[in-house]
Formats: structure tokens, sequence, C-alpha cells
């Protein structure tokens, strides 16, 4: 199984908003809320804790969930965020998330 | 609903101010004929303190951060500020007029992540946009810098306020918007200067210029929907608020001071004597904002417009009551739908009163 790297886009605005997260996407102004799993694994995409680790250490051990049906879960989240330009995804450790979202957008 | 009209909803449910409007500086380089500002730099906050306030906006929920003022980019820290803002998450709308924007600061707004620059654009005549804000060759720079922003992906607004002089020339601005690729967004908004001073609203179009705006079709989307008779008013509308300023938004000017909106001169704290939070939750002016319905108002409660108004209570505060109704809205209800106001009536009744009484006191002597 490839590692999948995950990193929150820079042209992106977030904040919690009771148990809630609000963002909003800079590149095209869309507004998206996240339930609190979710919201998670946002503040957990640092560009260099693999998702598998992330599920693994913060819903799993938080929420009742197994770790495959959670992945599963997960990688759909990611995939979806990624195509509004929301969450930057590489195989490989994102320590520069400015330049890959330049490039990209 | 719409995500956004949920996320107002619940913001006020928490207690949250969502919106900050924050002038950073009342200086500017241009010197608009219509301008609510006086132009003093002296005391304003330090870049430290800036910082300071921002950390404690984003600790009480702030997400929406309009930078603006006077003219943002005339501080030398705008940028330091603008990245600090990005790093604690906020979504930036930078208001700007962007004569400073060369392709550095364009590039540099964009890898910011700012969500919009919003700009003033008057007329695509030089000499009547120059004319209104007092600086030779200002349209072209700032039209220049709209083009470089444009060119870094960032998205842009060009902002139409409409006043006597420019209103013939609105479908030019429109046709410079849609040629650099920017958004378009018209105001026949004229407000008083915020030290009381009203000779700026002598700039405002007259209620025939008004009416024609609200019934073309190449300003108002629906201008038949718009200019329709307002709808019944019903309870929900009577226990309404009438607007976010206080309640999910808030001003803060370039010394720190909190208002519930730049519109609405009502000093409500100090950011250097007190917390964001403190003045917030504890205000005795926001409690009092924050207190009227609808239903509260003096004058308006039994508007029939009451539902479809836009009755600013910023505008109505300045003409001497938070409460009472602001007559530049009565003015635009009336002229969109044909049917008076309220408050045109109570005005109709005080100066009859009035001519009345010249009338009885003539006849005494």
């Amino acid at each position: 199984m490839k590692a999948c790297y995950i990193a929150r886009s820079p042209n992106v605005a977030a904040r919690l908003l009771g148990d809630e997260m609000i963002m909003m996407s800079a590149v095209d102004s869309t507004l998206f809320n996240l339930n609190a799993v979710a919201a998670v694994i946002w503040q957990s995409a640092d560009g260099t804790t693999p998702l598998s680790e992330i599920v693994q250490e913060k819903i799993c051990s938080a929420f009742d969930v197994e770790f495959s049906e959670a992945l599963r879960d997960a990688k759909q989240f990611v995939s979806d965020l990624a195509a509004h330009g929301i969450l930057l995804v590489s195989e490989a450790p994102i320590l520069d998330s400015n330049s890959v979202a330049l490039a990209t957008s | 609903m719409s995500l956004m009209a949920e996320l107002n909803r619940k913001a006020l449910g928490l207690g949250v101010p969502l919106s900050v409007h924050l002038d950073v500086t009342y200086r500017c380089n241009e010197r608009c004929e219509h301008c609510y500002l006086e132009h003093d730099g002296e005391n304003e906050l330090t870049t430290a303190e800036i910082r300071n306030f921002l950390g404690q906006f984003a600790e009480a929920g702030v997400f929406f951060l309009t930078i603006s003022g006077g003219e943002p980019l005339l501080r030398r820290d705008c940028f330091e500020i603008i990245a600090f803002a990005r790093e604690l998450g906020f979504n930036i709308k930078l208001k700007t007029n962007a004569v400073l924007i060369r392709e550095k600061e364009a590039r540099r707004l964009r890898e910011l992540g700012i969500e919009q620059v919003q700009v003033s654009i008057y007329s695509h005549k030089p000499e009547v946009h120059d004319a209104i804000t007092k600086l030779p060759g200002s349209l072209s720079r700032s039209l220049n810098g709209v083009r470089l922003m444009r060119a870094a992906g960032l998205k842009v607004t060009l902002a139409n306020v409409l006043m006597r002089s420019n209103s013939a020339d609105f479908a030019g601005v429109q046709q410079l918007a849609a040629e650099t690729g920017a958004h378009y967004t018209v105001d026949p908004t004229i407000t008083p200067m915020l030290n009381g001073d009203t000779a700026v609203l002598g700039l405002r179009l007259n209620s025939d210029e008004l009416r024609a705006v609200f019934h073309d079709e190449r300003l108002i989307q629906d201008a038949a929907d718009f200019c329709a008779p307002p709808g019944p008013v019903d309870d929900a509308i009577r226990e309404g608020i009438p607007c976010s300023a206080g309640h999910s938004a808030c001003y803060v000017s370039p010394w720190g001071e909190v208002y519930p909106c730049v519109q609405f001169p009502l000093p409500c704290g100090d950011l250097r004597q007190q917390s964001f939070s403190e003045i917030w939750r504890n205000s005795a002016q926001l409690a009092e904002v924050r207190s009227i319905r609808a239903k509260d108002l003096t004058t308006c409660s039994s508007c029939s417009h009451l539902g479809t108004c836009t009755r600013c209570p910023g505008l109505a505060f300045m003409e001497g009551s938070m409460r009472g109704p602001s007559s530049a809205d009565c003015e635009k209800s009336f002229v969109r739908t044909g049917i008076t106001t309220a408050g045109m009536l109570a005005d109709h009744s005080h100066s009859w009163h009035r001519t009345s009484r010249a009338q009885l006191v003539q006849i005494r002597l």
C-alpha cells in the first residue's frame, strides 16, 4: 500500500465554530463545514504524518470505529477536499505546502 | 438555507463574532470627495498591538477579516499583518485602491492566500475618477494594480460607489470589470463623516437618479422583483434583528476602538484597555444594540417595508437614534417600490407640524 501524506493548503482559511470546522478556499471562494471527525483529519494534516497514522492515532482512539473502515472513509474525504484544493496529497512528505499549492492552483 | 446563512445563524446562537472589519490606518494616498474619514495617522496601532489583537480575534472565533483603511498598503507592515492573519487562519478580504500594487505586491498577496481584494473604481473616464479621488493618474494606476492582481490569480472586485458626479459611468466600469476579469459591485450609499459632518451627503444621488439605478436591469439582476411592493410583515420579521452589526460582526479602528460596524460610530470599548473577548461579551453598548428587535423600532416597526428595507442602524444612530429610521434607507425603499415608508410619513407629519406651528404663530402675531 502506497503511503499517503496530506497537508493543509495555504489557500484555505479555517476556524472552529462550535463543534464544526468552517473553511473557505481562496481559490474559488467555496465555503465548507467539516464535522468533528473531518476536522481532526484537517487539523492533523501537517504534511509529514501519514494518513494511516492520523486515522489510527487521532480517529480510532477517539471515535468508536474500525481502522479499515475509518481509513476508507478518510481516503474518500481526503480525495474530496483535494479536488477542491483544500488539502494537498502526496505519496511523499509535503515539506513546502506553499509552493505545492501555487504550482497546482 | 445556504451554508453562509447557516453559519451566521450558528454564530448568532453561540455569540461568536464571525466577522471583524479592521482599519489598520486612516492615512490615504487619495482624498476621495465622499470619504467619511479624517486621515489622521497619529498614534495608530503598532505592529505588535495588531498581532496581539489578531490573536484575540482568532481566539474569539472570528473567521472573516476585512483589512481596510484609509489605504492599508501605506503601512510598511501591511504584508506582515496579512501574513500573520493568514497564519491564524482568517479568511481575508483586502480593501485597497491598488495604487501601490506592483507585480511583486500582487504576487505576494496571492502567495498569502487572500480570498479577495476590493478596489474602488468610480468611472472608466480618468477625468471623472481622478476628480473624485483627487489623485491625478489614480485610475490608470488602480487599473494597473487590478490587472496585476488578476494576472497573479487573485479574485478582484471593482466596487463602484455611485454619486451624482459619476452615476452615468457605471456601464463603463462594468466594462472594465469584464475586461480585467474582475467582479463588479455597485453601491449608491454615501454616509456622513464619522465626525458627524454631513456635507458629503450633498454628493448623493437624488431620488430620480436613485430610482433609475434601482430599476436598471444592467445593475439589478431582477429589478422587477427588487422593486416589487413589500410582502406582509409576520412575527419572524418582527422578531428579527436589524443587521449583523454588533451581533456577529464588529469594527475596529486604527486606534483599537471597537464599534458595532464601520458605519455605526457607537464606541463599545478600547482594545488598548480591555481584551476583545471582554468587550464583545460585556460591553453595555453592544448589549443595547443586541437587545433591539425589529418590533422595537420606534417608527419602522409599523412600516410595511419592515421585512425588505435595507435600514442601517448605524445611519439611524447618526441621525439621532439607533431605534429610529434611517432617512436614506426610507428613500431607497420608497424609490424602489413607490410606496411611502413610515419614516417618511413621520417626517411629513413633523414638517406639517412645524408649518402649522409657524402659521399659528403668524395668526397670534
